[in-house]
């Protein structure tokens, strides 16, 4: 019924199944949408935030998925200024993924300051003494960046291309991508800095407190590199999970393990940074403001070494010996393994340096404030999700996302 | 904020947080007027490299 959108030779699944699929998700879907409602309509009265959370799950949520959008800047940086021509064959892929990423993060956060209406806000009457201010505003020009990189993939769509103004639409976007590419890592290294920063200039916060370079504390640079080190993990992981729900191969193995190394010695060099930094914190910075590092995870049921441990070792150091190491680096479940723990790392990460900041008694009367999301707070985490799944799931289906797809899977003639 | 606006304050941090905004959004304004205007011209004269 919709073969004519389907790109030119490649083979689909039947318009009713699809539909099917896409009914369930949107369920989910659905179901945020209704708790996102009631977050606008109702007020934050329906999350558990308190005096202590202020930020709470949409943060953390938003930080994750602002890290694992960063396979886009990564990739795009290493394909049009780098000019890695290989990564031709998974930039489309690592785009959509970035731009689902990044709406799902303005959503959040037009859900998290509670009256959307008032967003421009930020911009008109913006605080200039603030690292968030810098944030909304690379965030929202970083948006338009992925928009307009994935533009050129949409008129691409076999019934669009046939419109000749799209046709050369999509050719001149093409013909100057590195600068938008460009422009969207210079956005990039500032609000992922940023978001990093937040954390670090936390003054009253001795567990998120760091030293830096001029105005910059050490995890404005931490996040920035660990979104670059483990962004392209999420985009190999995406790409997986799709060859694995379509049944075919969509991007040829060269590919995959070029980005798996560079995601490697990324993660390699951001993990010995990551460690410098905690053992200067835990040896100088924390005790030098009355703190011992067990204050920051005994006396407590959730928060103990095994998460320090986790996020540094088994999701850090793991990830990066496995990539950087060819013979396991070619394993697929090697790889597959890596790629998974380099995905928990990063958002362990930033649930660390977002709820753990928070959790941590500052003042000598206070104790541990453990906090569990509501179910408003879950369902409008799981709809960014259920999103992504079906702007994906449209994507693979009317554009043509995987240059390699037709050569991989060439039907074979049938000889008698 | 545009300098002409009532709350803008001519110091450090107006120039660099929204000349850096304003700097970025003019590029994407100026790449994105460059490729719609060179489209309408290959489209009108049919001219345009084939993709």
């Amino acid at each position: 019924m919709d073969s004519a959108l389907i790109p030119e030779g490649a083979k689909r699944c039947p318009l009713p199944k699809f539909s099917i699929g896409i009914a369930i998700v949107s369920a989910v879907l659905l179901w945020g949408v209704y708790a996102m409602f009631l977050c606008w309509f109702k007020g934050l009265n329906q999350t558990n935030m308190n005096d202590y959370y202020g930020f709470a799950l949409w943060i953390w949520a938003d930080l994750a998925v602002i890290a694992v959008g960063g396979g886009a800047f990564f990739t795009g940086l290493l394909k049009y200024i780098f000019k890695i021509d290989e990564l031709k064959n998974i930039i489309n892929f690592a785009v959509i993924i970035g731009f689902i990423c990044y709406s799902s993060a303005l959503l959040i956060l037009a859900i998290d300051i509670g009256q959307p209406l008032r967003g421009w806000f930020i911009f008109w009457h913006a605080n200039v003494h603030s690292m968030l201010t810098e944030v909304a505003f690379c965030l929202s020009a970083y948006f338009a960046v992925l928009t307009i990189e994935f533009i050129p993939n949409i008129l691409e769509n076999r019934q669009a291309n046939k419109v000749p103004f799209f046709h050369h639409l999509a050719h001149n976007m093409h013909g100057v991508m590195a600068i938008f590419a460009a422009t969207g890592a210079f956005l990039s290294f500032f609000h992922q800095g940023s978001l990093g920063g937040v954390a670090g200039v936390m003054y009253g916060r001795p567990f998120a407190v760091r030293e830096g370079l001029l105005v910059w504390p050490w995890t404005f640079f931490l996040f920035t590199w660990s979104a670059a080190a483990y962004g392209p993990c999420f985009t190999l992981l995406v790409t997986k999970t799709t060859e694995a729900i379509t049944g075919k191969k969509l991007v040829k193995d060269n590919v995959i393990h070029l980005l798996a190394k560079i995601s490697g010695w990324m993660i390699v060099t951001y993990i010995i940074a990551k460690i410098i930094d905690t053992a200067y914190w835990a040896m100088v910075t924390a005790p030098s403001l009355g703190f011992n590092l067990s204050h920051f995870y005994t006396d407590n049921s959730f928060y103990g070494y095994w998460m320090l441990i986790t996020e540094i070792v088994i999701c850090g150091v793991v990830p990066g010996a496995i990539l950087i190491t060819k013979s396991t680096r070619e394993n697929p479940k090697l790889r597959l393994v890596a790629i998974i723990l380099g995905t928990i790392g990063v958002c362990l990460n930033r649930w660390v340096m977002v709820l753990q900041i928070m959790a941590v008694p500052v003042m000598s009367f206070d104790t541990w404030a453990l906090y569990i999301p509501s179910w408003q707070e879950i369902a409008t985490t799981v709809l960014p999700v259920a999103y992504g799944v079906i702007l994906i799931a449209f994507a693979y289906r009317y554009l043509p996302v995987f240059p390699q797809e037709q050569e991989l899977n060439q039907v074979k003639p049938v000889t008698e | 904020m545009f300098p002409f606006s009532f709350e803008w304050v001519w110091d450090m941090g107006h120039m660099v947080f929204f000349g850096g905004f304003w700097y970025a959004i003019g590029i994407l304004s100026a790449g994105m007027t460059y490729c719609i205007v060179k489209a309408v011209l290959n489209t009108m004269n049919d001219s345009g490299e084939s993709h």
